[in-house]
């Protein structure tokens, strides 16, 4: 295949990979919905989750398969530019899917998160969906000062990040939610297989902290790459100062946990703020910010 | 409270740990309206446009510094203060742990029924302690023997990555301070076939640090000799630009070529050489009446768009009256009923030179500076517009122009940061520590025997992990 077949291919992939995780989005959903069942003569509803524990199996083979695809599909943007495929936002864009659904996938395997692939599916639709209808770009060579075997390093591991951080937001998010039903009364049934409090609290710390060094990581190599592109390893570029907001906040979380002993409601806001700061980098500063960090294509 | 006092109190609020993490929070709030407003040294045009659209607004902002935060009084106070605070955080701790790392763990406290993973063992075993103590060993805890009981401990690195990782952050700041002590910073704008002699005069702009000689500058001399740039056809955007240039240091020495490239700048210990930015100077031939030359050479523009069309000035002050030119150079021109006349390609294919002739006094000699860019018509007229192909001449009555050719031009930054080292390796540690620390677990476990044999232990920050340890040191005493 040449270049042009390849970019196309890539594209068609996406356009597939969308329809299996819409398809995992039904899954999950249903596998939620059909598992209802009131009790004839009292009002409480509870949930079987045996009888639709096929929706959830094909709601996590589709993840995979869909997994699969996007693999496939930034494998073959990157071969039609002959680059890695991370030049503009659109490329971004699909590869953060990819990588919220490696991190899905990772803690499926580890801590049997099954309950996330909801959401997870959702989000990765919604990436993959407004990365192609939106910002999509056809592939091109890349502007010289992006030609370095930093943008490899540098983006990969700020990608990695972005894709953990949404996580353990979503993790977080899960925590505040589940202290409101909780305050009401117990648990209904079909919050039962969400893990409890305390282990929610546990898995956003555990995510943060693993990927906290990355980060740091991320920022460093972009000005180690900032020094040999633009002359300054700090140039206080919009894109920069977001990244370091994100940074100030997630070390703060860190503190907040480790040195003042915060758990529960407060960690989990604050595990959100922080997330939001690498949300608002990744959209606002791209698409209406300045400066050096203008490669969005938008 | 005397004065003494005053200060102990102030310095141990300062360097309390709470005070650090406030000031880290309040340097990156700080850093926020940086972003959002234009910054002077990094978009001077958009600051000039609040200026023009709310003179007032704009005059407030400016003297809250919100055009140039990060070298604002506030926001270096900031740093400063985060700075001697985290100092005196963390100084005291590192060395509270160099003293630690010799001494034994703390005793084993007397109700281990309270600490974490309390478990009794059933069977009474005279050799609990013996095994237990291998067990320590081999799993390598620090170990405290007091007659019936084993204290151990173990996971201190945590502390030493935690340390190495603050400590590194305090380097970076250095790093960071030197290279704005005692750094340059400098752009020049140089013709394809010019030589550039890297001295404070050659420099279109030049600052230093603050304790920055001029005598500081490497002594190398720097000719174009080739730019070569590639855009895609289609989209117009850059590919590649390659900078050849043949440079000597010390000047006078033997000359050798150099390719510079984007991400691949000339280096002079601390000074780097960067290719910045590029463009065209149309080069032009000026006569005046009587047919001889005023003015011969490439006139450096800047470009506007994507395409490099490009504006400029032509002066000439030998002419009287002086005579002056405004031009745009096209380096594609198309021309369009809607757009008129554009440059559609960034790449030299049709090149056309459109100019206006204005004639009076150029303002040269009034004393104020002028920008080379811009002509100042104030007490000028226009006296004539015209487009020219590639060798045209135009007579505007009172002498004639010649479109003769171009040359390009490179935009040469030169910056020397003699604390760019220190930050980098700050940062190195600093990443270091911090996975040190973070997957360090620190614990402590104990044992004791009595009437019956007990274990326990504590895990800092509640870190999983302790109860299957627990469980294995169980096996071990029960195995004996």
């Amino acid at each position: 295949m040449n270049s042009v077949q390849l970019a196309s291919f890539s594209n068609q992939a996406i356009y597939a990979a969308l329809f299996v995780f819409a398809i995992a989005f039904f899954a999950h959903a249903a596998e939620v919905a059909w598992s209802v069942k009131n009790i004839e003569g009292s009002k409480t509803t509870t949930f079987d989750f045996t009888k639709t524990e096929r929706a959830g199996r094909i709601g996590t083979a589709m993840m995979v398969l869909g997994f699969l695809i996007v693999v496939i599909a930034v494998a073959a943007r990157g071969l039609s530019a002959h680059r890695v495929p991370w030049g503009n936002m659109y490329e971004f864009s699909i590869t953060g899917a990819l990588t919220l659904c490696a991190a899905y996938l990772f803690s499926l395997a580890k801590w049997k998160l099954r309950w996330l692939g909801l959401p997870v599916s959702f989000f990765t639709l919604l990436t993959l969906g407004t990365a192609i209808v939106v910002l999509y770009r056809p592939s091109e060579q890349l502007v010289p000062a992006l030609k370095s075997p930093w943008l490899a390093v540098h983006v990969s591991a700020a990608i990695i990040s972005g894709g953990v951080f949404l996580v353990a937001n979503l993790v977080a998010a899960t925590y505040l939610w589940m202290e409101v039903v909780e305050k009401k009364a117990e648990r209904p049934a079909w919050a039962k297989r969400i893990p409890s409090l305390e282990s929610l609290d546990q898995l956003s710390y555990r995510l943060i902290a693993f990927v906290f060094p990355l980060w740091t990581f991320a920022v460093i190599a972009g000005a180690i790459w900032a020094e040999s592109a633009w002359g300054k390893y700090w140039n206080w570029d919009p894109k920069e100062t977001w990244a370091f907001i994100t940074w100030v906040a997630y070390a703060a979380y860190l503190h907040a946990r480790v040195t003042v002993g915060w758990r529960g409601r407060r960690a989990a806001w604050l595990c959100i703020f922080a997330g939001s700061t690498f949300l608002f980098n990744y959209i606002y500063v791209n698409i209406w910010g300045t400066g050096l960090h203008t490669y969005s294509g938008l | 409270m005397g004065f003494i006092a005053v200060m102990r109190w102030g310095w141990r609020q300062l360097t309390s740990m709470r005070t650090a993490l406030i000031l880290l929070m309040l340097l990156g709030v700080a850093s926020i309206p940086g972003s959002l407003f234009p910054q002077r040294n990094q978009n001077p045009q958009k600051v000039d446009q609040y200026f023009v659209s709310d003179p007032t607004l704009a005059h407030w902002m400016d003297r809250l510094k919100l055009f140039n935060v990060y070298a604002s009084p506030w926001f270096s106070a900031i740093y400063v203060l985060l700075f001697i605070s985290l100092i005196g955080c963390v100084l005291p701790r590192t060395i509270d742990h160099m003293k630690a790392i010799g001494k034994k763990p703390p005793l084993t406290p007397k109700n281990l029924d309270r600490m974490e993973g309390f478990r009794v063992l059933t069977q009474n075993n005279d050799v609990a302690l013996q095994s237990a103590k291998i067990w320590f060993k081999k799993n390598h805890f620090r170990v405290r023997i007091e007659g019936n009981s084993i204290s151990a401990e173990k996971g201190y690195a945590r502390e030493t990555g935690n340390l190495l990782f603050h400590l590194s952050l305090v380097l970076i700041l250095v790093g960071v301070a030197l290279g704005s002590l005692f750094g340059s910073k400098g752009e020049a704008i140089v013709n394809m076939g010019e030589r550039f002699v890297n001295t404070p005069t050659s420099y279109d702009t030049l600052s230093f640090g603050k304790f920055q000689g001029q005598g500081s500058l490497v002594p190398f001399e720097l000719t174009v000799t080739n730019f070569a740039a590639k855009y895609n056809a289609l989209t117009s955007m850059p590919e590649d630009y390659t900078l050849t240039t043949s440079v000597a240091n010390p000047v006078g020495s033997a000359a050798k070529s150099v390719v510079i490239k984007v991400n691949k700048p000339l280096k002079y210990g601390n000074t780097k050489i960067y290719l910045q930015a590029n463009g065209y100077s149309p080069v032009v031939l000026i006569r005046d009446k009587s047919g001889a030359v005023t003015f011969h050479g490439p006139v450096i523009f800047l470009p506007q768009d994507a395409n490099l069309s490009s504006i400029g000035a032509i002066k000439v002050p030998d002419m009287s009256p002086q005579v002056g030119f405004i031009a745009s150079f096209l380096p594609t021109a198309k021309s369009s009923k809607t757009e008129g006349v554009f440059s559609s390609y960034p790449e030299v294919l049709n090149p056309e030179l459109v100019i206006s002739a204005w004639q009076g006094n150029l303002g040269l000699d009034s004393g104020n500076p002028q920008s080379v860019y811009e002509l100042n018509t104030s007490q000028m007229k226009k006296i004539g517009l015209r487009g020219l192909k590639l060798g045209d001449t135009y007579d505007f009555g009172v002498g004639s122009i010649t479109f003769e050719g171009w040359k390009s031009w490179v935009n040469l930054q030169i910056v020397d940061d003699p604390g760019k080292m220190y930050a980098l390796f700050g940062a190195i540690f600093a990443i270091l520590g911090l996975l040190i620390s973070l997957f360090t677990r620190q614990r402590r476990i104990w044992v004791k025997v009595g009437t019956r044999v007990e274990i326990a232990g504590l895990a800092k920050n509640g870190v999983p992990g302790l109860n299957e340890e627990l469980d294995d040191l169980q096996r071990k005493v029960e195995q004996g």
